[in-house]
């Protein structure tokens, strides 16, 4: 038997919880440095700080060997710049992309991922991560280097995008952090971040959580404490009934991070910009389709009459050949990839792609529906790297493709994987998998944690990690980079922190909040019913379109929720309420990003951000941050210029900045 | 193998149950119990904690969130015995997953009656 209705209607039963309930219990755990979230981010931080001599304690919702967005694999590592074969600087590529963004990007996090995004992705290898053709299989490829044996994707003249073996990632950095003796708090749930005398925009010194199979509540102590908590997928779009399969972010993406930060007062920018959210889940299986995109970058996609769709470069030169496809145009310096949280590209630094009036091109009857990845028509070694290599070890690709397909009997090597058959539209991004757009639903892009040289939030004690909870953050390998970053300098900075010490009222008032939803008359509604509420008050009232009316309704209405539905939201048992308070969560981050639009009175292309009462396009005078946060619960902006990083008190060269504040 | 839970067969004179509908998507993954032994590795590891252990012992886990499950292939992956587990996509993905065989222009899609034979190339750094 395998689901809850075979048991019952089989036993005539109903089962007992199966783990023993004890939301009596508190657990209290003191560390130097604590580690909220357990993806690769967090993970790779815990070791980080293990081997700067901390003691360290790290906390994740799921389970830390297997959990998180990148938990299930990776293919391929942006930004290892530093690599023996790469053509490009530290500098060049932070350059590429905060041009590219035109400001709306975090040049302190891109610049360290560039300086050590290599160096992460040796201690990766030193795991046991496989990042070289060792097994000479791709021998003489034109994406190899000979002598070290690397593997290159997107831009092969550059050389600055690595293609790895990261299936079992996760493991091993979870091995890693066994053997250093991280204390590792699986299934926990984390409600609230604990400060010095229970003060907003004090010192951090811990966090709270619920254990969601046990229910026990955890007071963790720590002088230093990382928020590597991930996304917030289930802001804007809650149906997993539908989308969990189709989704590349983790179920647990519930800006935990985000709203514990808020509510102790850390300074949040951009959480204004969202972006469309085309891999929400409502297309397909990731990597299940036909598609050009990302892991399948140069794939040769044909019509139903065998026709080859052309593909050009970004000037309008149409390339003939497989190869010229992954290589720069004579205009162009360098290519950045694509999945490094980078929603705007300069034509300069633009990869290759299909013919760019596709759409018109399917409706004119020139392109015949349905189309199809003709994988036969590369040499064999590109085919290979692509469904074999990259598919096989991108995140939910391994057994969920390769494996299931294979065994079904798709070969590559005969066969026609066909793209999904949507509108004409569908096919301007060249990403098929990810369906049919779906106009009002977004997904948060790019706002988080302003942090400083350091990854320190603007809170003492307070530091961030990973591509979600740090504001302008990127892809799976930039977010083992910041972690290992961050993981660093909490460790030195817990040398010398004093002890901490946790304010006992606020504790209880958390305590009493987190247990709230186990004591309900079940009159309420049940977590998921209210975060399909929130999710649809974030659609209508905060999607690409905006006023000042329609946000201030949207924060009536999360104010209302929180105050009526949420205080009798039920919870039947402990994982019913972990799920109950990731929404109490996801409401808060709801307010953030209402709030930071409230501010922004102006309408951004870079930021996708339309306000209809302001619709002027990025007048100078918004061309700035807008760092937000909560002092004595009441909103407070201020402004900072795009180039913040670069003034005082830093030094005007990231380079400088770097050496200063990097060992 | 298998307990009588297991093994029971359905008959039109069986007792009928108030269940709710079949979760959606129905299950997640399933689970062979002649394979499986029960040793909730799976259920340790799962991200979302979408299976729980089976009140019997060593018997498969009770698979009570599927809704949750976001296709990791996490459990597969942990599992020490081969075949105890396999992927069960929502019938929403596998029959958008078709595929045309080239040189004679058949059509296959996941999940079908008769399918072609399995193709034996393992992935790379396998």
């Amino acid at each position: 038997m395998t689901t809850w209705n075979e048991y019952v209607e089989k036993s005539g039963t109903v089962p007992e919880w199966p783990y023993p309930i004890r939301y009596d219990k508190e657990n209290e755990i003191t560390s130097d440095v604590l580690i909220l979230g357990g993806g690769v981010a967090g993970c790779h931080a815990a070791i980080s700080a293990a081997r700067n001599g901390a003691k360290v304690v790290l906390t994740e919702t799921g389970h830390a060997k297997r959990s998180g967005s990148g938990g299930a694999g990776v293919d391929h590592w942006h930004g290892a710049v530093t690599n023996p074969c790469s053509k490009v600087t530290p500098l060049d590529y932070t350059q590429a992309v905060m041009e590219c963004a035109h400001g709306y990007s975090n040049g302190i996090y891109r610049y360290i991922i560039c300086k050590e995004g290599w160096d992460t992705l040796l201690e990766c290898e030193e795991m046991g991560v496989q990042i070289r053709d060792v097994k000479d299989e791709f021998k003489g490829a034109d994406f190899r280097d000979q002598e070290t044996k690397l593997m290159f994707a997107y831009d092969y003249k550059n050389k600055h995008v690595l293609r790895v073996w990261g299936y079992n990632i996760k493991p091993c950095l979870y091995k890693e952090m066994k053997r250093l003796g991280v204390g590792i708090y699986n299934r926990v749930t984390i409600t609230s971040l604990l400060t010095e005398g229970g003060r907003q925009g004090a010192r951090v010194v811990g966090a709270t959580g619920i254990n969601s199979r046990t229910g026990e509540f955890y007071v963790f102590k720590s002088k230093a404490t990382i928020a590597a908590t991930g996304g917030a997928g289930r802001l804007f779009s809650f149906a997993p009934e539908m989308t969990a399969a189709g989704s590349m972010g983790s179920m647990n993406g519930s800006g935990v991070g985000h709203a514990i930060g808020w509510n102790a007062g850390a300074e949040f920018v951009l959480m204004e910009q969202t972006g469309p959210g085309r891999l929400t889940g409502f297309g397909y299986t990731p990597y299940s389709m036909a598609n050009t995109s990302n892991t399948y970058h140069g794939t040769p996609i044909v019509d139903a009459n065998g026709k080859e769709l052309p593909w050009f470069d970004p000037y309008g030169k149409e390339l003939k050949t497989v190869l010229e496809r992954f290589l720069p145009s004579p205009e162009q310096k360098f290519q950045l990839g694509i999945g490094i949280g980078l929603y705007y590209y300069l034509k300069q630094y633009v990869l290759n792609d299909l013919t760019r009036d596709l759409p018109d091109r399917i409706r004119n009857g020139e392109f015949a529906l349905p189309l199809y990845a003709d994988l036969t028509r590369m040499p064999e070694l590109e085919r290979r790297v692509i469904f074999g290599m990259m598919v096989g070890n991108e995140g939910k690709t391994r057994i969920p493709i390769y494996d299931q397909y294979t065994k079904a009997g798709f070969d590559p090597d005969k066969d026609l994987l066909q793209a999904p058959v949507m509108i004409p539209e569908a096919y301007q991004n060249s990403n098929f998998w990810g369906g049919t757009p779906i106009p009002h639903l977004r997904s948060l892009a790019g706002g988080g944690f302003l942090v400083d040289w350091d990854l320190r939030t603007s809170l003492e004690g307070l530091y961030a990690a990973g591509g979600a909870p740090i504001f302008g953050g990127g892809c799976h390998g930039e977010s083992h980079t910041a972690g290992r970053y961050a993981g660093r300098k909490a460790a030195i900075y817990a040398r010398t922190a004093a002890e901490p010490v946790v304010d006992r009222k606020q504790v209880d008032a958390e305590k009493g909040r987190a247990h709230r939803p186990i004591k309900q008359s079940k009159n309420g509604v049940g977590w998921k019913e209210l975060n399909y509420a929130i999710a649809r008050v974030m659609q209508d009232y905060c999607g690409r379109y905006k006023n000042e009316r329609t946000l201030h309704h949207g924060l009536r209405l999360l104010k209302e929720l929180k105050e009526n539905e949420a205080m009798t939201v039920y919870a039947s048992n402990p994982h019913e309420l972990g799920r109950t308070l990731e929404c109490l969560s996801l409401m808060t981050v709801g307010e953030m990003v209402m709030q930071a639009s409230l501010a922004r009175k102006c309408s951004s292309l870079y930021l996708d951000f339309y306000r209809l009462d302001h619709p002027q396009m990025d007048p100078p005078e918004w061309e700035k941050l807008l760092p937000a946060r909560l002092e004595n619960d009441k909103v407070k902006v201020r402004e900072l210029s795009l180039d913040f990083h670069l003034k005082p008190p830093y030094t005007s060269s990231y380079e400088e900045n770097y050496g200063l504040h990097a060992k | 193998m298998g307990s009588m839970l297991n093994e029971r067969r359905f008959y039109m004179s069986d007792k009928v149950y108030m269940t709710p509908n079949p979760p959606t998507p129905n299950k997640g993954q399933k689970f062979d119990p002649d394979i499986c032994n029960g040793c909730n590795l799976c259920v340790e590891v799962c991200p979302t904690d979408v299976m729980m252990p089976n009140p019997e012992k060593k018997k498969p886990p009770i698979v009570l969130y599927p809704e949750e499950c976001w296709f990791c292939a996490a459990c597969i992956e942990e599992c020490p015995r081969p075949g105890a587990i396999s992927m069960a996509h929502p019938l929403s993905q596998n029959i958008s997953v078709n595929w045309k065989r080239k040189d004679t222009g058949e059509y296959f899609r996941l999940g079908m009656k008769n399918p072609p034979p399995p193709n034996t190339k393992p992935p790379s750094g396998d």
